[in-house]
């Protein structure tokens, strides 16, 4: 999958085809801009120059389609598998949140073993299944340190900027996911000394971006954080929550979302809710995945690979 | 956690002087609700139903009276979670499939509640005063 450059229309394409694909999005970014990579296999034969990273989402753990399906940690464990078969092995992993299912100690427990196995660094953002225990602490006590607010942080990797973003905090009756006045504050301070020309890479569990709102899939003051990016040459958004790859291309801002690595929801409105879909067996692995990203100097945008665990 | 007024069972008054002290009491501790009426989370059988599926609360409305106990029951494979508006009271436990939490509701009032997992989920209970008694 080489042609991740260059025109827009036939980079859409490119991701067109691999939403079908993935079970994880390599992300390699380059001179700004991330870019998907395409199926991860191929992604890495493709051997970019500069950072790649890898997002994962969704882990569920505690979530189980009953049997023969595979448990949520056992699909896990083949993502956790797949990234440690990299030829490459990225700079670092996020994840996108609901890293557990019921924010139980044992689901997290569970997950941080899997995820260990990576030896990577792990970059988390709670998912509102992350802050479902009466006192909304135990993910802020395991996966918090440094952080401000309910998680929220920002750090620099190869001169690109990430900020980490909490929009499962605080969530209001009849509404979407939610940033705070609070964190748009530091949002706005936190990139205000920054060059224009600096990389930017927003994460967060739920859609920055207005999926269906219907379902939940968007965040209501996403507009304003947006607003204090728009000003930089390059911006992606990588988000979690809907267990399935959506892109949407918007100036200078690229949004995508990851698939889970538990199990898959339906396409937006094609069923009477976002419950998990229960798709035949032989069909499961296609739908769950991870993303790796990649960055290269002078080029616009990242490059990001969805790979899914089976083809 | 059971809520019921407690000043009836302990006075022999005739039982419609009973009910107006116990409302008027109500009315006197409206703004300590949480001090003086109990409501809350119970463990007993439900006097009231709310099924959760597809993501909605159905009845969406719900009207009782008050003393009434409504359980609300998940039946979708996700788990879903009662808050209340302004925090009005005490969120539930996360609710996975199948499970149920009760609320008993002492105070007549509109409550208003949503899924503190998926917020564009929201209900409303109203709890009218019991036969007999007076509002004010």
């Amino acid at each position: 999958m080489g042609e991740h450059d260059g025109d827009g229309a036939s980079r859409r394409k490119v991701l067109e085809c691999m939403t079908w694909a993935g079970t994880g999005v390599l992300w390699s970014v380059s001179g700004g801009v991330p870019h998907a990579l395409g199926i991860i296999d191929r992604a890495v034969a493709a051997e970019p120059r500069g950072l790649t990273f890898l997002q994962i989402s969704d882990s569920h753990i505690g979530f189980d389609f009953k049997p023969p399906y595979p448990s949520a940690v056992g699909t896990l464990q083949e993502c956790i598998a797949k990234i440690n078969a990299l030829p490459t092995k990225p700079a670092f992993m996020i994840h996108t949140g609901d890293i557990s299912h019921l924010s139980l100690e044992s689901q997290f427990d569970d997950a941080d073993q899997a995820i260990a196995q990576t030896r990577l660094d792990v970059h988390y953002v709670p998912g509102e299944h992350d802050f479902v225990d009466q006192e909304q602490k135990i993910f802020l006590q395991r996966y918090g340190r440094g952080t401000r607010g309910a998680g929220w942080y920002s750090f620099d990797a190869n001169g690109v900027h990430f900020i980490a973003l909490v929009n499962v905090h605080d969530l209001k009756a009849g509404g979407l996911g939610n940033l705070g006045r609070e964190q748009l504050e530091w949002l706005e301070a936190d990139v205000k000394a920054r060059s224009a020309s600096t990389p930017i890479v927003v994460f967060a569990h739920i859609p920055l971006w207005s999926v269906y709102s219907n379902w939940g899939w968007g965040t209501d003051d996403a507009a304003q954080a947006l607003s204090y990016l728009k000003r930089f040459g390059s911006v992606t958004v990588l988000n979690g929550h809907i267990h399935q790859i959506m892109q949407k291309v918007e100036g200078n801002m690229t949004f995508h979302t990851a698939r889970s690595t538990a199990f898959p929801q339906p396409a937006p409105g094609t069923a009477p809710s976002p419950g998990p879909e229960k798709v035949a067996l032989t069909r499961l692995r296609s739908m769950l995945g991870i993303a790796n990203v990649a960055y290269r100097q002078n080029q616009e945008r990242l490059a990001i690979i969805d790979a899914p665990l089976q083809s | 956690m059971m809520s019921t007024m407690s000043v009836p069972t302990k006075s022999p008054l005739p039982t419609m002087r009973g009910a107006i002290l116990a409302a008027a009491l109500g009315a006197a501790c409206a703004p300590l609700a949480a001090a003086c009426v109990v409501p809350g989370w119970a463990q007993t059988a439900a006097a009231s139903a709310v099924s959760i599926a597809n993501f909605t609360f159905n009845p969406k409305a719900l009207t009782v009276t008050a003393g009434t106990t409504v359980t609300w029951t998940n039946r979708d494979d996700i788990p879903h979670g009662i808050a209340w508006t302004n925090n009005a009271f005490q969120r539930s436990k996360a609710l996975d499939t199948d499970d149920g939490a009760s609320f008993t509701f002492t105070t007549p009032g509109t409550y208003q509640y949503f899924c503190y997992i998926h917020p564009n989920m929201v209900g409303t209970v109203v709890v009218q005063a019991a036969t007999g008694s007076s509002t004010k």
